[in-house]
């Protein structure tokens, strides 16, 4: 191995470290915020670039491997992050917070989230899972003057440091009975001896600390706070990047390392799946706060999308993969219309007044005002309940294809049954924008990036919707453990 | 045919639907325009399939395939044979219709009304027309998001209440179906074509199993007895077109799904469950009008007579012979005709008086002759006089009921003469009598609203004189079901 060889295999990192740093830098000398977004856009961007032309293969001793898989999570994290930094611009300069570093910050989580689905080492998984949750703390609290952004912040910081802390107790058990931490040596291990209860432990600690990342029940407690207090696009964020991030780890992990002792961990998943569902769609139902409101049926998109994992076939961890995908433009797209639709009626930060476009009864009548956004938002709304023709329907078809094939009737049973309990709380935006009288008067006033990020998230859920075909042989073939 | 005559069909109103996004909202005339042309359009466009149906053919027709998601062998197959064709034309049928009835009465968000409109048109005959489960249940599930909108957008006073309760039960019939048809997909060599399908046979187990799960999602549509409270509900509230569509088409989609799916993929699951099924149609038949006799919202009564209407013919699919299967296939047309008729009247008077209550009318006969003239026609028509199309059907499927279980067949029949005391009662109550004040200066039926129904009439004499236009069209594709059954 020369030490050549490995950077050619990081250069996407080593781009990113390199841009984000630099954007820090261009903070001090650039005035207009726009620039700097324009700049993080062109970052990521050219690092896309970068990325596609990387070859597969392991890097530093089998710590790093850069394959199919990572490649496609890669492309999913820089998407989610393009529409993000799209959908802040004017957010953050309504909310008089626009500052450098928040681009610089995003960066950063994004290397994290490159790192998490690179990582064939539990010691970089480590390192990345945390530069990626530290960079997002700060980014939840970013809108200082309001009090429930410090309650995020700090209460996403304090939960999220007891899931690392979890981890690695878990990681350094893993090390106790196999003295690795690279994920084949790992399973070699496994494969030799029997099982151990103490492996059994590392599982359930290392699944919880996972668990916490996609905000799985029961370590779900902090995503409606952190959710309803972080600035919206980056709650939008959260609910797409950072999740999908969990998910490749816990799919590379999971199949690669404890492949041989499916059995165990697929219970494990196979509670946290079920509860999920069903916690994350009951409570969405009572919600009145609509950024609460996605926050639990974002909850509840975990539990789908662990269906693919429990499976653990192929099809299955592409369904998954595939499901991340799709998720990532329908729910970016539905927070997008609350970003479009937020306005403040005296300027912060002198005062914190509420935004207007958070509370579900500011969509009342919004048909009647908005008639193209409310037509959106409809869109996204039966996407996220999983009603044909939007891609949301494919996406949980291919779930419930796969986790059927491989045994699982009941658990989709669970699932469809629990998608119509959802449609209960999504169809209810769409009754509040058609069928109530207008009582607010609510007008968007959307941005140049804020209508190409909506324009962007629309196109992808109704062409994915119609015609999938592309998207899951992509998937499929990305698909590499 | 020069073109490919069930891809025109369907995907012309979606065409006029996008036509209509970039018509400005204000342009009312020109949107009802585009939306008249484009539906007339389909239903002319749809007539080869009544011309140049071979009728000697028990296949499919008409077919038409492409490749679709390879991935999951998944093909846009398309194609029509006895069973379907005549809804795929009553659904061309009722567009139009459907246009013209709603010209003065949606004065709200008109733009949205009418793609919600076409939109479920497209659904509608694609789901007649579907040979491909995947690009069925695609169907069957779109149509569901533009007739909640309908339902609760341009709705009665609790069109809210309505609109949740029929999406959300017709939603958790049809997630159940979705995964049997997943089941059906592993179980039956990875494929999701409906005639590769009926070439296999499962094993009476997994029929079974499948069975019920199809049963959920067709059961809720049809409506069948104790599935049906969602009926009354959302036809009583729906504006006047929605209510012809749930009516003429949207709810044999339920019926359809059994004579499509449920008798051919499980013929004995069908069987052994036939008895149940009987029973529970009779229960339905008798309910549904009992409740008619004591309802005072005329609205409310119609749509309570589709529950026992409804009865009759999953009971005639359950008969599980020729007289059966042909007069429930004939009498969900006749259905769609009569009811359908009777929503777009209520529709017509509620114009004028916007009461729904039948103590509301009476005398209506001496002002408004025309309209009482129509409503006479379909009155008798339901009731199944002689001579209309009612008739043909209910006697069919009375005759396949008979032969099944004589017990079924004689409940039935009292059904009928309950069916004739409430229609009748009501004619009476709404039309004859001293003629309540509130009418007196209501205006009779105007040309548009002729030439709505008129279609309707012409239909009702020739179903119900010569019926065997329309019965030669399915006698191959039943036979053919009823080998399958052997």
């Amino acid at each position: 191995m020369d030490f050549s060889k490995d950077l050619a295999l990081i250069r996407p990192e080593l781009s990113l470290s390199i841009f984000a740093i630099i954007v820090l830098m261009a903070e001090l000398l650039i005035k207009r915020k726009e620039v700097i977004a324009l700049l993080s856009l062109l970052a990521i961007a050219f690092t896309g670039i970068i990325l596609v032309n990387t070859d597969s293969g392991f890097a530093f001793n089998r710590m790093y491997v850069s394959d199919g898989y990572s490649l496609f999570f890669k492309l999913l994290f820089f998407v989610s992050a393009i529409l993000t930094i799209l959908l802040s611009i004017r957010y953050l300069g309504m909310e008089k917070a626009h500052y450098g570093e928040y681009y610089s910050l995003l960066l950063f989580s994004v290397l994290g989230m490159s790192f998490m689905a690179s990582s064939n080492d539990l010691i970089l998984l480590y390192l990345g899972t945390e530069l990626m949750a530290l960079s997002v703390y700060v980014l939840a609290g970013f809108t200082r003057h309001r009090v429930k952004s410090n309650e995020a912040a700090l209460k996403y910081f304090l939960l999220g440091a007891f899931s690392s802390a979890i981890l690695l107790y878990g990681i350094s058990f893993i090390y106790l009975f196999t003295g690795t931490t690279n994920l084949q040596d790992i399973s070699l291990r496994i494969s030799q001896g029997d099982t151990d209860p103490l492996l059994l432990i590392s599982l359930i600690l290392i699944a919880s600390a996972f668990a916490f990342k996609i905000a799985a029940v029961p370590f779900h407690m902090w995503s409606p706070d952190v959710y309803e207090g972080a600035p919206t696009p980056i709650t939008a964020f959260m609910s797409v990047g950072p999740k999908a991030a969990g998910f490749s780890v816990i799919a590379r992990v999971f199949i690669v390392a404890f492949g041989s002792i499916a059995f165990n961990w697929k219970v494990i998943l196979i509670l946290l799946s079920v509860l999920t569902m069903i916690v994350g769609n009951l409570l969405a139902i009572s919600q009145r706060n609509i950024k609460r409101m996605l926050a639990y049926s974002s909850i509840a998109h975990s539990g789908y999308a662990l269906l693919g994992i429990i499976a653990g076939t192929p099809e299955g961890i592409a369904s998954t993969m595939n499901y991340l995908l799709i998720y990532t433009f329908m729910n970016i797209g539905a927070f997008a219309i609350v970003i479009i639709l937020a306005t403040v009626t005296s300027p912060p930060p002198v005062t914190s007044p509420p935004i207007v476009g958070e509370d579900l009864s500011d969509y009342e009548g919004l048909a009647k005002r908005e008639p193209l956004w409310a037509a959106l938002m409809l869109i996204f709304m039966f996407s996220l309940t999983g009603i044909p023709p939007t891609a949301g329907f494919v996406g949980k078809f291919y779930l419930f294809m796969s986790v059927i094939n491989a045994g699982y009737l009941w658990l989709a049973i669970i699932a469809v049954i629990m998608s119509a309990v959802s449609a209960y709380f999504y169809l209810r935006v769409v009754m509040l924008m058609y069928m109530k009288e207008p009582v607010k008067a609510i007008s968007a006033h959307p941005s140049l990036s804020e209508a190409v990020a909506v324009t962007i998230s629309t196109s992808l859920v109704l062409i994915i919707g119609i015609l999938p075909y592309y998207f899951i042989e992509f998937t499929r073939a990305a698909m590499s453990l | 045919m020069g073109y490919p005559v069930l891809s025109t069909v369907i995907f012309l109103p979606v065409i006029g639907a996008l036509i209509l996004l970039f018509i400005s909202r204000r342009q009312e005339v020109a949107i009802k325009g585009i939306s008249l042309l484009f539906t007339t359009a389909t239903f002319l466009l749809s007539l080869p399939l009544f011309f140049n149906f071979d009728k000697s053919y028990k296949g499919m027709q008409f077919e038409e395939v492409f490749e679709w998601i390879p991935a999951w062998n998944i093909r846009y197959h398309l194609g029509v044979d006895g069973i379907s064709v005549l809804f795929v034309l009553l659904s061309a049928l009722i567009g139009p219709l459907c246009v013209l009835i709603s010209w003065d009465s949606i004065k709200e968000k008109v733009k949205e009304f009418y793609i919600a409109l076409l939109l479920i048109e497209a659904a509608m005959i694609g789901v007649f027309s579907s040979l491909d489960f995947f690009l069925f249940y695609v169907f069957w599930e779109a149509m569901l998001i533009p007739m909640y909108l309908i339902i609760g957008v341009w709705g009665g006073p609790r069109r809210i209440y309505s609109a949740i309760k029929f999406f959300l039960y017709t939603l958790v019939g049809s997630v159940l179906m979705l995964v049997g048809i997943i089941v059906l997909y592993f179980n039956g060599g990875n494929t999701f074509d409906i005639p590769t399908l009926m070439t296999k046979e499962f094993p009476y187990k997994l029929q079974l199993i499948l069975f019920w799960a199809f049963f959920a999602a067709f059961a809720v549509k049809v409506p069948m007895w104790p599935l049906h409270t969602w009926l009354p509900d959302a036809h009583t509230e729906a504006p006047t077109a929605g209510s012809v569509i749930l009516a003429g088409i949207l709810i044999k989609m339920g019926a359809y799904g059994f004579l499509r799916f449920s008798i051919p993929l499980f013929p004995d699951a069908t069987k052994a469950m036939a008895p149940v099924m009987l029973a529970l149609s009779v229960i339905a038949i008798i309910y549904g009008a009992v409740i008619c006799l004591v309802q005072s919202d005329l609205k409310r009564l119609i749509a309570y007579s589709s529950v026992s209407h409804m009865g009759f013919v999953t009971l005639g699919i359950f008969a599980l012979n020729q007289q059966g299967l042909e007069g429930a296939i004939l009498q969900m047309v006749n259905h769609g005709i009569v009811t359908g008729a009777l929503f777009l009247l209520v529709g017509i008077i509620y114009e004028r008086s916007h009461s729904r209550e039948i103590s509301h009318y009476g005398g209506l006969a001496t002002v408004l002759p025309v309209y009482a003239g129509f409503f006479m026609v379909f009155t008798l028509a339901a009731i199944g006089l002689p001579g209309l199309n009612g008739f043909i059907g209910e006697f069919l499927i009375i005759l396949g009921g008979f032969k099944a279980s004589k017990l079924a067949g004689a409940l039935a029949a009292t059904g009928i003469i309950i069916g004739a005391a409430y229609m009748l009662w009501l004619y009476q109550r709404v039309f004859f009598q001293e003629p309540n004040p509130n009418i007196r200066d209501y205006k009779d039926m105007n040309l548009r609203e002729i030439i709505t129904l008129l279609p309707l009439v012409v239909l009702v004499f020739w179903i119900g004189v010569y019926p065997n236009t329309f019965l030669s069209f399915m006698h191959e594709s039943v036979k053919d079901l009823l080998v399958k059954l052997q």
